[in-house]
């Protein structure tokens, strides 16, 4: 995977937003400036005598089908059978097997290519011990499901027969062999099942939550009602005596509550319960009484930042990230102008499976079970907390009931490993929903003000962005930085993106295409409000839009590499994004949408995560403001190949119903606290409210890219666009409930 | 005292306090780690087990009130993971996570149980109770229909 020299300057100019938005928006980046692993076939393919080929599954699996795709790409070029494949979590050793994280989209674009490799190396190494056996030229020598054929001798052997032969040969360099040409492929690109699906039906212990070792404890964690609030005192001589509690811990914690809260900010303090059963543990915690030093996060209230927010927006802002064309006077010529404030809500991931992890501590070295999906950073992460070298921390990687971006940060790990070592005995950490909510990394919440003007032939003349988020003089908050070429940066002929941002004292971070998840709401709902205002069709609009040049970057380009095949593309190229709108509105058949009150339909259109989609929604919307979403048509454009379609499909209509539970969900603090606890006031969706969902893929000529994140932003306000046809009020205020809509 | 249980159709003797909910009991005596913890107050549905053949919340059911009833867990659904609802999960390949899918199966298999074949007004009633915050539900709603043409009468054991 090779960038062109201007998306790699494209992508350093981001601004602020720490470590995690880095992370998301540009992994490829992050990765890119390392020095490529050296990856040896050796490591990932195992081939016993009897033919039975394990491959080892290199990134963490939290739910995108990664133990799946990932060995998919190196089977198909080893040319093996599928049936004939068993997979194996590998454990965490970069030194081998390379970036291990899954997050960003990034495991598609970045094991695309060297997967291949490598199963294109593997079945090298072993046309060449065939050749060598018998004494013919490799280059005569053909493969074919498993075995290696020699047609002019009619000679055969199975790959099985090869292995130890194979497996001492100098393996190649990865960038020597040659790769199948997609039309021969048999695995990729055909839907294979996800190798742990069998496992998950019957109900195997696949589970962080299901890890279970000879006596073991369960360890459960009381910590302060507001951010970093520190234990002054507690009644832990009481605990002690409770059933089945051995051990109860004070932890002082490492947080300093300040106007810029880092990604891992470090331990939060609070009190540790260790029992003989989890159970126990959660009922002495009942009993427990702690006298908190709650620190300064306790002024914070969700009105304060609102009200913060609202002056802010009325000053001068505090940051120029993007500006080009004299906005002002645009806007002022403008024949029409349209005025807007955006407000989105803090939400929490709330992952299925709640945060814990296990750990062992014995003779000076650690183990641990995680979930994470940022592994090697937990291991830095513990290693630095707890004084120890990451080469005394050995990890498995344990499946998760789902991430979303919660398991990049890796503070129940730490608080794991910092129990394990203070006790001696393995330990299973888990956090109970409450505590889950109340102390998430949260996706943080924005104000944004919006002009835009509108000339006497409807079309854009200028637009003005003001980006009011969380953080201090120098960083905003993880999660509330914003690219500078955030869509439409580029296409309206003056603009300009401004941002401000107020202190925040709590832990944030990256949630499923994380800052787009909110961005594309904002943006995509202002085109609408414009094109009404213009009187014109948003589709039309948006792609008279996306014809205009862009300015000041521009690409369209894309670099050949490798074997011919295109790379994909940080930089948004408008063709795609036309394409997929283009699509569904095809699919939809939005040029014969109804006009019929009540009910309507809404378009939007989002690129992130080198993916474009383009999700049309339609709604009926009732006499008591109730809403329900019938259909939905979506279109994704990742690329020429769909490598496990109906794991694709699947993860595009994830995204969907995530995104719509997105619309209904908020975090607020009163006194520092969060007012939510679990799913009845943080909701997810439920089965009756689930729409049809049409996915389509448009096949576009660059390389695969990932699924995770793209499929997510366009539903949010391809939504709250219908709810605008349905009824004429434009919704401005996230969730629905505070704009007076909620779900039926 | 132990409490007496009959699960899977095996008897179990445990020593636990009668308020413990079943889920606890389940997982961490029991060692069947299939039910799961997602919320403690019945909100999601990834604990759901059957209790003499009806999907109930482990995590709100005490165990000391379960009595004689026969408790049917994920790993007692079939012998060999190919109840027809297995099967057709299986089959769609429905699990994103995974996290949720026992109790979403459990609470299938109870409803094919009363309701052969089941609408789709009826399946929301029935699975409502249960959430997937991966978002599979196209599929578990497919995987009910499919299971329900394959096994008219599909009978949890």
């Amino acid at each position: 995977m090779q960038m062109n020299r201007r998306s790699f300057l494209q992508l350093t100019a981001l601004a602020g937003g720490g470590f995690a938005l880095d992370l998301y928006r540009s992994p490829l980046a992050l990765a890119q400036n390392e020095p490529p692993p050296d990856l040896k076939p050796q490591a990932f393919i195992h081939i016993a005598p009897t033919g039975v080929v394990t491959i080892m599954a290199r990134a963490s699996e939290s739910g995108q089908g990664m133990r799946s795709m990932l060995p998919m790409l190196i089977a198909e070029e080893l040319d093996v059978e599928w049936k004939d494949v068993r997979i194996q979590q590998a454990d965490l050793n970069e030194k081998i097997y390379g970036r291990q994280f899954s997050g960003g989209s990034a495991n598609t674009p970045l094991g695309w290519e060297p997967m291949r490799r490598v199963g294109a190396a593997g079945r090298l190494l072993l046309v060449t011990a065939a050749a060598q056996t018998w004494g013919v030229p490799a280059e005569e020598c053909t493969t074919k499901a498993g075995r290696v054929l020699h047609a002019a001798s009619s000679k055969s052997a199975g790959y099985g027969e090869l292995a130890d032969k194979a497996a001492a040969l100098p393996a190649p360099a990865l960038s020597s062999v040659k790769l199948k040409d997609p039309k021969d492929y048999r695995i990729i690109g055909h839907s294979q099942t996800g190798v742990d699906t069998h496992s998950i039906v019957t109900g195997k212990p696949l589970f962080g939550i299901d890890v279970q070792l000879p006596g073991m404890l369960y360890a459960a964690i009381e910590k302060a009602p507001v951010f970093a609030g520190k234990v002054k005192s507690a009644n832990t001589d009481q605990i002690k005596t409770l059933p089945g509690v051995r051990h109860v811990l004070t932890i002082d914690g490492g947080i300093t509550p300040a106007a810029y809260t880092p990604w891992e900010p470090g331990m939060e303090p609070g009190v540790a319960i260790v029992a003989d059963t989890w159970w126990q543990a959660q009922q002495a915690r009942k009993q427990l009484k702690v006298d908190w030093d709650l620190g300064p996060a306790a002024s914070q209230t969700t009105d304060g930042f609102a009200a913060k927010a609202a002056d802010l927006l009325k000053a001068r802002p505090q940051t120029t990230l993007h500006k080009y064309g004299d906005v002002d006077a645009a806007l002022k010529s403008s024949a029409k102008t349209v005025e807007a404030t955006y407000q989105y809500p803090f939400i929490a991931h709330v992952t299925m499976e709640p945060q814990g992890a296990t750990a062992h501590w014995k003779d000076g070295k650690l183990e641990m079970w995680s979930t994470s999906t940022l592994p090697a950073d937990g291991v830095a992460l513990v290693a630095k907390t707890l004084g120890i070298q990451t080469s005394d921390i050995a990890t498995h990687m344990v499946r998760s009931g789902g991430s979303f971006g919660r398991r990049l940060q890796n503070d129940y790990l730490v608080e794991a490993a910092w129990i394990a070592k203070q006790i001696g005995v393995p330990v299973k950490l888990l956090w109970s929903r409450e505590d889950d909510v109340a102390h998430d990394p949260f996706r943080p919440g924005g104000t944004v003000g919006l002009q835009g003007g509108i000339d006497a032939a409807g079309k854009i003349t200028a637009w003005r962005h003001h980006f009011v988020t969380f953080g201090d003089d120098k960083h905003n908050t993880s999660g509330g930085g914003i690219g500078q070429d955030t869509y439409p940066a580029g296409f309206p002929p003056a603009y300009a993106l401004f941002t401000s941002a107020q202190p925040l004292m709590l832990r944030t971070g990256a949630l499923r295409a994380p800052g787009d998840n909110a961005y594309c709401w904002v943006a995509q709902s202002f085109l609408d409000e414009l094109a009404h205002a213009a009187g014109r069709d948003p589709l039309d609009f948006q792609l008279d839009l996306l014809s205009n040049n862009k300015k000041p970057w521009s690409s369209g380009e894309h670099d050949a590499v490798g074997d011919h095949e295109p790379s994909g593309q940080e930089v948004l190229i408008p063709e795609r994004f036309k394409g997929v709108l283009q699509m569904v509105a095809e699919k939809s058949n939005w040029a014969k949408r109804g006009t019929q009150t009540g009910r309507g339909m809404g378009i939007a259109a989002w690129f992130c995560h080198r993916g474009y989609f383009a999700e049309v929604a339609e709604v009926s919307v009732n006499a008591q403001n109730k809403v329900t979403v019938h259909n939905v048509w979506a279109v994704g454009d990742v690329g020429s190949q769909i490598i496990n379609p109906n794991a694709a499909e699947s993860m595009a209509q994830g995204g969907i119903m995530e995104g719509m539970g997105h619309l209904a969900q908020e975090i607020t603090l009163e006194e520092g606290k969060v007012e939510q606890s679990n799913f009845h006031n943080h909701p997810l969706m439920r089965m009756r409210q689930v729409p049809k969902i049409e996915v389509y893929w448009r096949k576009t000529d660059y390389a695969p890219t990932g699924l995770g994140e793209p499929t997510l932003p366009p539903i949010l306000p391809a939504v709250t666009n219908a709810i605008f046809a349905a009824t004429g009020k434009r919704i401005r205020t996230l969730p629905l409930q505070r704009s007076g809509f909620s779900w039926a | 005292m132990p409490i007496k249980l009959t699960v899977n159709n095996v008897p179990a003797s445990v020593d636990v306090a009668p308020d413990t909910p079943l889920l606890w009991v389940l997982r961490d005596v029991l060692d069947l780690k299939g039910a799961k913890y997602g919320c403690g107050m019945g909100l999601c549905g990834a604990c759901t087990v059957l209790i003499d053949g009806h999907a109930v919340r482990s995590c709100m059911t005490q165990v000391g009130s379960v009595g004689s009833q026969a408790i049917t867990t994920i790993e007692g659904l079939s012998p060999d993971g190919l109840h027809p609802v297995q099967v057709a999960w299986e089959a769609i390949d429905v699990p994103q996570c995974g996290y949720c899918q026992a109790g979403q199966i459990m609470s299938a298999a109870a409803l094919l149980q009363r309701t052969p074949h089941p609408t789709d007004a009826e399946i929301d009633t029935a699975m409502s109770g249960n959430l997937c915050r991966c978002g599979t539900y196209t599929r578990i709603r497919q995987a009910i229909h499919e299971a329900a043409q394959a096994a008219p009468a599909a009978q949890p054991r």
